[in-house]
């Protein structure tokens, strides 16, 4: 437990920011997907980024995760600059110290290989060669994320959305990344299902110190699981801060009018 | 003898010289699949066009040609290869396998030792490794580009969850020089252990699918496994009915309609050498 | 531990025409450790509102907020999640929770957040309900379900389940029953007693006068124009 308290107090001293971008900007030509989009994001930080389709949400997180190169701006992990490093070094990158969650797990999961063989993928990837080794991660991943162990080898295409979307994160944070881009990770879920996967969120964040972006339209998922909210309209930030400031007194016309809008239960 | 309405070995010669070109750039990258253009064949895709391009390009007036189809010479597809090559090249042809310089082959290696000097030409149907993991053909060449291969051990690690063990028997994928992931045809994984440190030069051709690849002699050539699933080359327990061979491949022959069976050796040159007490490998033409 | 100088608040309404409503102006406030201050002022004076700027909740328009020597006003947002981890205790009206979650797990959660091991987070944490006589079989179940009363004393265990060094407190004894408003104000009490500083509502005039070392009324702080 001393080791665990410690490690906060280290990474609160951190000086350098986990992700940092600057200026980043994607046009699609004339349209523009983001622009001059800047914000760090802290070791064990959560930042929610939100608005409504077409704000440039999901544009900004394909850039941040290397799947589309911005027109311009900088983008440092932990202090490397990711759009000047090789692809090589960026897709390693990808598979080892980044995860990233699709809202649809058909796009983040092979839909023909077994859940076992799913989580393991990964550690095969970075070089991982003892079959029992993976089985026996894969079994434990499979714990973390309340899927039963006999389903071990059953594939995916037999699950629920609500399995299929843990089974998406369990062979996301198998290498035990440090950054997690999650893409609307509770849409087109049951609402029960959604209270359940953000539980499971909330206790991988915090247990594993993780860091995460996540982009949705959802104001009670950021609430919930995000420390700090960045708010986005016609691809540009218009306010951001802390996820319960800018929800309970948000300054800018359009956040004003988002949350205005959200329907109170 | 020669249908002289055809080039030598019926390929155009500029044809020949750009498969050579790509022959020499695999040989030049061992394992790496180099595209080709590959040419319409008087015989169906699947019937060996990609190693009957392959050669094409590499005979010459001097060459002995071999052709085996699973191993055996007197099947259809290695007779009618064999008599096309008659026709079109008027090369020499052998069943022997020491006494052939280009051995077109399918689905097998000779079990007699190759020596330097020869040319083994596999058919092959789908070069690529990656296809029934990955379909998108940008996303392997990525993959091949990256060294991502951690999907090939996907595959043999599905293997092991649903049979136990490393149930690929054939095609069974390799490492070539510690950089490329290949497909060696499909090749039961008993020959995988002839592919390494090979002196002959072994040459895969893809017709339909126009690749080519290569492994020049005495490569470097790793069968993937897991530490604690390791490869194992594997053969029916059993001893060749005809020449009572226990290291060759055999084949499970069906001989009558009450399910009697028996096993012989799938190289017909290996077999009938031993059994008319020659060495190996040194049968008749 | 709490010191505020000429703290000012207004609230401009973009979508009903740029409204801006001037909600607080030169507020001076200070609440030294081992302290507790109660806010008074009539409904609407800015009691709730003081508190949330405090807490980093609602920014500052002017002024100046400092909380164990941080300032508030213009901080980043990741030195109040630092401050709100390990300084600065809240205990709210309303329990904002992720559905499902176990009671106990809710309670541990900011003792989890600082890293302290499972099991003595979870058994702080059930110290705490068994305290606040929260029943034992309700543990395991999701607060979202309970009763006012319930949900408010799961919320002063969550409160309370870490020694923070400074606390504000929204009407914690609100909809308590007798016995369990005791265990409340025994609780501000120990915090007190720990060198806690506390700044807390309390509708309640017996349990202001029982824990409150003195008395700010927030109707000073109103803006002349709004008063």
């Amino acid at each position: 437990m001393q080791a665990a308290e410690m490690d906060i107090c280290a990474k609160m001293k951190a000086e350098v920011p986990l992700l940092s971008a600057s200026g980043v900007t994607r046009r699609y030509g004339a349209r523009i997907g983001c622009a001059d989009v800047g914000f760090d994001l802290w070791p064990g930080e959560v930042l929610g980024i939100v608005g409504e389709s077409g704000s440039g949400k999901s544009t900004l997180l394909s850039c941040l995760a290397g799947q589309q190169r911005p027109d311009a701006g900088r983008i440092l992990y932990d202090g490397a600059d990711v759009l000047a490093m090789p692809e090589a070094a960026r897709r390693r990158l990808a598979r080892s110290d980044w995860a990233y969650v699709h809202q649809n797990p058909r796009d983040g999961l092979r839909m023909g290989i077994s859940a076992g063989g799913n989580v393991g993928e990964r550690l095969m990837g970075v070089g991982a060669r003892r079959y029992g080794t993976i089985r026996d991660s894969a079994i434990d991943w499979l714990g973390r994320v309340e899927i039963a162990a006999e389903r071990i080898d059953d594939r995916p295409s037999g699950f629920s959305g609500g399995m299929q979307q843990r089974l998406q994160i369990a062979r996301n944070l198998v290498t035990g990344p440090r950054l997690v881009f999650m893409d609307e990770p509770t849409g087109g879920l049951d609402v029960s299902v959604q209270a359940r996967l953000l539980d499971l969120l909330r206790g991988l964040v915090r247990d594993l110190g993780l860091s995460a972006v996540i982009v949705t339209h959802d104001l009670a998922v950021v609430r919930l699981l995000a420390d700090r909210l960045m708010v986005m309209k016609s691809g540009r930030v218009v306010e951001t801060g802390l996820t319960d400031q800018v929800l309970d007194d948000p300054q800018h016309a359009y956040t004003q009018l988002l949350v205005s809008s959200v329907l109170q239960v | 003898m020669t249908v002289q309405d055809y080039n030598f070995a019926y390929l155009d010669e500029q044809t020949k010289r750009m498969i050579r070109r790509a022959l020499l750039k695999a040989l030049a990258v061992p394992g790496y699949q180099v595209p080709f253009a590959s040419r319409e064949m008087p015989m169906p895709y699947g019937w060996g066009t990609g190693g009957v391009q392959v050669t094409a390009a590499c005979l010459t007036p001097d060459d002995r040609l071999k052709v085996i189809d699973q191993g055996a010479d007197d099947t259809t597809n290695a007779v009618s290869i064999r008599r096309f090559f008659q026709r079109t090249a008027g090369v020499e042809t052998t069943q022997s396998t020491t006494g052939a310089t280009v051995i077109q082959t399918r689905h097998r290696i000779p079990e007699a030792p190759l020596s330097e000097g020869q040319i083994l030409v596999y058919q092959v149907p789908i070069p690529e490794p990656l296809r029934f993991l990955e379909p998108r053909e940008t996303e392997t060449r990525r993959m091949h580009e990256l060294e991502e291969y951690g999907l090939m051990h996907v595959k043999l690690y599905e293997d092991i969850a649903r049979h136990g063990e490393i149930a690929t028997a054939y095609a069974y994928p390799v490492k070539v020089e510690d950089r490329y992931v290949m497909d060696p045809s499909p090749i039961p994984k008993f020959d995988n252990p002839k592919l390494a440190d090979n002196p002959a030069i072994q040459l895969f051709g893809a017709g339909r699918e126009a690749r080519i690849y290569a492994l020049p002699p005495y490569s470097r050539v790793v069968s993937l496994d897991f530490e604690d699933h390791p490869f194992t080359p594997s053969r029916a327990e059993h001893a060749c009915a005809l020449c009572g061979a226990t290291d060759s491949y055999l084949d499970e022959v069906i001989t009558d309609d009450r399910g009697s069976r028996m096993f012989s050796c799938s190289d017909t040159d290996f077999c009938a050498s031993r059994q008319a007490g020659r060495p190996d490998g040194e049968g008749g033409a | 531990m709490i010191h505020i100088e000429n703290l000012s608040k207004s609230f401009v309404l973009h979508n009903q025409g740029g409204a801006v409503i001037p909600v607080m102006a030169g507020a001076h406030l200070t609440v030294a450790a081992g302290e507790c201050v109660g806010l008074v002022g009539r409904s609407g004076a800015g009691k709730s509102t003081l508190m949330r700027m405090i807490h980093g909740n609602y920014l500052a328009a002017s002024g100046s907020i400092r909380v164990a020597g941080v300032e508030l006003a213009g901080a980043a947002p990741r030195e109040i999640l630092a401050l709100r981890r390990a300084t600065l205790g809240h205990v709210s009206q309303f329990l904002r929770v992720v559905p499902r979650v176990p009671t106990l797990e809710v309670v541990a959660e900011p003792l989890l957040r600082l890293g302290v091991p499972t099991d003595r987070a979870r058994d702080r944490a059930a110290a705490l309900l068994a305290r606040l006589n929260v029943p034992r079989r309700l543990w395991t179940l999701s607060p979202t379900t309970f009763s006012g009363g319930e949900q408010q004393r799961v919320n002063i265990a969550r409160g309370f389940v870490h020694d923070y060094p400074v606390m504000l407190l929204d009407e914690p004894t609100a909809s308590l029953d007798a016995a369990n408003r005791e265990v409340v104000l025994a609780l501000i009490g120990e915090a007190k007693a720990r060198g806690a500083a506390i700044l807390g509502i309390f509708h309640d005039e017996a349990a202001r006068a029982r824990v409150c070392d003195r008395l700010v009324d927030a109707a000073a702080f109103v803006p002349e124009q709004a008063a």
